[in-house]
Order: structure tokens, then sequence, then C-alpha cells
């Protein structure tokens, strides 16, 4: 391959003349190839995500977007108060979300401490819902190497099906991108076979620039999803960023033919919002990523949101909070 | 442009919701008259999603406002009357453009408004001694029952008495700590979004009175519907609309209050406010 063509950007890399696979061989090449995406137009990228958050999504495609977002949450709990007693009612509003109304699809995951994974598994064992286990000392992932990657395996003998990492943001932004990758590379293989989400915390990257250096860096480590945000910094998600990271994945499997999920957390709160994320994955990425396998909600709140707009669609009158559970 | 060159600067009349005055969501607006059939205005046409983010609005805004001291509450119905009163003049000129009365009969509609809410300010600390009890029981408890508010009530405002109807109907509910969602009189609108210019400048706390102009037919059923609405005031309905919402409403068991014949300038009845009160009944043994 002597170099890539980025649909999305209709801009031929042609500083690039490594295979992809050697890209991580050194230092040089790695940070070569970040350096040489080409740059996101900010306004433009704005105006886009904010374009297409106008969509009006009405009757049945509503209720069709309404279930399909549900069926991608990942209902999340990463508190240091959390207790047993509360992820297990989690998992059982995991597999039931609407335990009036059986047609309500189950949500994707619950995601988790590590050292509560065992009870989210007890609780979901046969529902169909994954155990997602946030590792690597979430949030802000200041440890070593050794201590995330015990955190990690510790996790995935749990029983966790997911691994959602942090990358070390204090690396990238240094611009050791070595480090962030071979840290990437590492979790990855103590995750096995579960399934890696890696967090780029892209409200600290600062620039959309960064963004999508992030993204490609934690693609080429060998990420199965990438995910905006770790919940506990403003701005978590944002459809800009999502816009990018979509973007990201479009490109890489238009490049390598491997398929990467995207994952927006945090400040998905009403429904609204949530459909407003489906047609930017719709619109960006395709329909392939309109997919719990390929597309995740992280947010807790909006599950309530979904629900009473399911229901407000069912009865034909507008529903309360008072009729469904609190997280 | 009148006479003086100076070119007519009218109001804009828009909705009143969570102490902000957005236009119609849907965009759409009607014209009102007035008695004698003269274009006064276009006021907002509120849409079922207006009222969806009112009720949105009232029931952010009521957890504070029902855990305000009654002492407080009181003080600011008062100050609705203060702030009432030094817009006499121009609630009195929309009253007698809406209902066609003379300017002293106009004048006398707007004092009457002023004197019932001071009325009411008076009731926030009393209702308490006339819906709570020290119940008698056997044994060694004081149970005690207290008044409390129900929580968002839906309120639709009569068609005549565009300023005194409309305040004798909000003023009953908000007193108790409840908040409310106010479809003001399709016909005579005018005064109402004036009336929440009033509100919006009387420490009242946001969300805590919301106000809805448009057709009566198409927004009650809505709020009678709404399973975030607590209770309902039906006062302005026509017989067969009252029907509807009623049914409606025993979805999840709102309070209603009917509609029923009511002069504006006589003395209320005290089941304004207690139509919408809850009775919590607490026991608590006696001694240390």
């Amino acid at each position: 391959m002597e170099s890539i063509a980025l649909v999305g950007d209709a801009v031929v890399v042609s500083t690039l003349t490594t295979p992809l696979a050697e890209v991580a061989s050194s230092d040089a090449t790695l940070r070569a190839f970040l350096h040489g995406l080409p740059g996101v137009d900010r306004v433009g990228a704005d105006q886009r995500a904010a374009a297409l958050g106008t969509r009006s999504i009405k009757t049945t495609a509503k209720s069709q977007a309404i279930d399909l977002a549900i069926s991608m949450v990942d209902l999340t709990t990463l508190e240091g108060a959390d207790t047993p007693g509360k992820v297990r009612a989690m998992c059982a509003k995991a597999a039931h979300p609407d335990p009036s109304d059986p047609s309500v699809p189950r949500v994707a995951a619950v995601c988790v401490y590590p050292d509560l994974v065992p009870h989210a598994v007890r609780a979901l064992a046969g529902s169909g819902v994954k155990v997602a286990s946030v590792a690597t000392a979430f949030p802000s992932g200041r440890t070593s190497l050794d201590v995330k990657v015990t955190d990690t395996a510790q996790a995935v003998a749990a029983g966790a099906d997911e691994i959602d990492m942090v990358i070390d943001r204090g690396a990238f932004l240094a611009g050791d991108y070595t480090t962030v990758f071979e840290q990437i590379v590492a979790v990855k293989a103590a995750a096995g076979e579960a399934h890696l989400k890696v967090i780029l915390e892209t409200g600290e990257l600062a620039t959309y620039d960064n963004v999508r250096r992030a993204s490609w860096l934690a693609m080429l480590a060998g990420a199965d999803f990438i995910k905006t945000s770790t919940g506990k910094v403003s701005p978590a998600a944002t459809l800009p960023v999502t816009l990018v990271m979509l973007e990201a994945v479009r490109d890489f499997r238009a490049t390598t033919g491997r398929m990467v999920g995207v994952k927006p957390a945090g400040g998905i709160r009403t429904t609204k919002d949530a459909i407003k994320y489906l047609v930017l994955v719709n619109e960006t990425a395709g329909e392939d990523w309109l997919d719990p396998a390929w597309f995740r909600l992280g947010a807790s709140s909006v599950l309530n949101d979904l629900l009473m707009q399911r229901q407000k669609m069912a009865t034909g009158r507008y529903a309360g909070p008072d009729y469904f559970t609190l997280d | 442009m009148s006479e003086n060159g100076r070119l007519a600067v009218r109001k804009t009349y828009k909705l009143f919701i969570g102490g902000a005055f957005p236009r119609s969501e849907s965009g759409r607006s009607y014209a009102v008259t007035s008695s004698k059939g003269d274009f006064l205005a276009n006021a907002s046409r509120a849409s079922r999603k207006d009222a969806r983010d009112a009720v949105v609005a009232a029931r952010k805004a009521f957890p504070g406002w029902s855990a305000a001291t009654a002492y407080n509450r009181g003080q600011i119905l008062y100050r609705i009357a203060e702030m009432l009163e030094g817009r006499r003049a121009q609630f009195a000129g929309e009253v007698a453009e809406a209902d066609g009365v003379s300017a002293r009969k106009a004048g006398e509609l707007v004092d009457a408004a002023v004197d019932r809410l001071v009325w009411y300010a008076g009731w926030s600390d009393k209702i308490g001694a006339l819906r709570g009890a020290a119940n008698p029981v056997a044994g060694p408890y004081f149970n005690l029952s207290t008044a409390e508010p129900s929580g968002v009530i839906a309120v639709i405002a009569p068609p005549m008495g565009p300023l005194l109807g409309l305040v004798s109907v909000i003023a009953p509910v908000i007193v108790t700590g409840n908040t409310c969602v106010v479809v003001a009189s399709e016909r005579a609108p005018l005064p109402s979004i004036t009336l929440a210019e009033v509100l919006a400048t009387s420490d009242l706390p946001a969300g805590v009175v919301n106000v809805l102009t448009g057709p009566t037919a198409e927004l009650a059923p809505w709020l009678a519907a709404h399973m975030d609405v607590n209770g309902i005031d039906l006062t302005g309905c026509p017989p067969d609309l009252a029907l509807t919402c009623e049914r409606e409403a025993a979805e999840n068991l709102k309070r209603v209050l009917r509609p029923a014949e009511e002069s504006w300038l006589a003395e209320p009845r005290l089941d304004r406010m207690t139509t919408f009160l809850e009775t919590k009944t607490v026991w608590h043994p006696i001694g240390i």
C-alpha cells in the first residue's frame, strides 16, 4: 500500500508511505502517521453535527429509534458509593427496563467497577446483557502499567465481557504516543477474549485534531471500541466529537477492513439527544454501525426518558417519571 | 407610525414557561380581538409540546416551592399584589378592551384582583390550621395530620374575567405550595401574559406558574391525560370538554375541580385551595 485515501475528508495522505501494520514500528513513524492525519475543520464539524441534530424523526421511525437506542444503552454506575445491592437493582433494570411491558428490549450492557463485576455477572446470568467493567485506574489512569494490566486481568477473571480502559491523557498530550500505544496493546493482551473499549476522555484532549489522532492511535493498538469519556469530566460526549470519532472508524474500516465500535458516554439525557446520535451514526459511519454490537450509548438517565417516550407513543398520553424506577 | 412621528412599539405576547417568555414551539399565533371585534394583538397559539415543556418546568419548580415556608409563600403572593398594583393603569386598559367595560369598572376589577391576592396571601399559614388536626388515638402517640400540596396542577382559566378570574384560579393553587400550568382564557389571553410579567418580577421562583395561551379544547385534554400532572382545575372548560378531561384525569387519579357557576366578585370558596391538598398523617410516640 503506497498511500491511504481517507474517504471522509477526500484527502489523500501522500506523506504516508508505510503500510498501517508498520506505523507503530517506531516512535517516529507513529508520530508521522498521527500528525499526517488531515486536520479537523472545527467550525465545519460543529455545524455538521448541529445540522444533523435538527432532523425530525417521527412516528414509526421514532418508535424504531427508541427501541434501538434502548438496546444500545450501557447502563452505568461508577460511584464511590456503589453497593452490591445497587448493582443488583441496576441489573434487574437492564434485563427488564420496564417490568410492566415485556416488549421493551433489554439494554446492551451494564458498566461497573471491577470489584462489583461478580455481583453483576450473577445478577445477569442468562439474560443476554453483557457485563462491562472499567479498569486501568479509572477514571484518571494515573498508575503504573503493571497495576493497569492486573486490574484488567482481574476484571476479566471475574467474568467481565467488556473492558473499558482509559488512555494516559498526560502521555498523549505530552506527545508520547508510543507509551499510550503500548499500554493499549498490553491491556488488550490482558483482556484476552473480552472486548476492549478505549476511553479517550475527549473533554481533556482540547482539540478535535487530538480526538482524531487518539481515535486512530487506539484503533491501531487494537481497540474494539472507542469511547468518548469517563463521565467524570465536563464536557463529556458531544455530537461533534462523536462525529469526528465516527469518521475515524469509517475511514479505519475503509483502510484496514476492520470494524471498530463507538460509544459516546456522559451528558446524554433525553430521547432527543439519543436520536440525534443515531442520526449522526447513520449519516457518518453508515447503517452497519446502527447495531448494539457497534454503537453504544453510555448513559443511565437517558433510559427512563426513552421509556417515558416509548410509553407516550404506546398510550398517547405523556408519561410521568413517578411510574419508572429510580436509578 | 403614530401622530408624533414615532414608530409604534407594540408588545409581542408570548408564552410564560419556566420563568422565560418563549414563543410557541409550533411557531403558531392567533389574532385576539376586543369585545367589539377590533384587532388587539397576535397571541401565541401554544401546542401540546409547549404544554409538556410547561409541565416539566412546573415539576422542576415543585420541590423548592413546596419546601418554602408558608410565611415566605404568603410574602411572595403579597409581593405579586404589590407589583400588580403598580401596573393598575395598564391592566385596567387591557381589561376594558377585552371585556368592553368602562374604564371605571375595569379599574374596580383590577382592584378586586389585587385584593384577591392579598386575601389568599393571608391564607398561606392558616390553611394548615383548617385542614390539619391532632387526631385522638387509642395509644401513647401524637397523631398529627398536616396538609401538603398535591404537586403540579393544570389550571384551565375561566373565559370571562381575564384578570380577576385568572388571579382567582392561580392564587389558591400556588399559595399552598403547588406549582401550576395555566391555560389562559382563549378569548382574552392578553392580560394573562401581562400578569406573567408581574409574576416574573415578584420573587416567584421560575416555573411555579406557567402560562399558555391558545385553544383550550386543544390543550386541556393533553394536560388532563399527562401522567406527571397531579390535579386539574377545569373551571374554564365547557361541559363536554370538562367531561372528556375528567375521564382522562382518572387514569392517574388526578384531583379534579369541576366547573361551577361562580361570581368572581364574591368571597371565594375554600375548595379552590383544599381540592389540591393531600393529607399526611404522622404518628409520634409521646414522651422522650
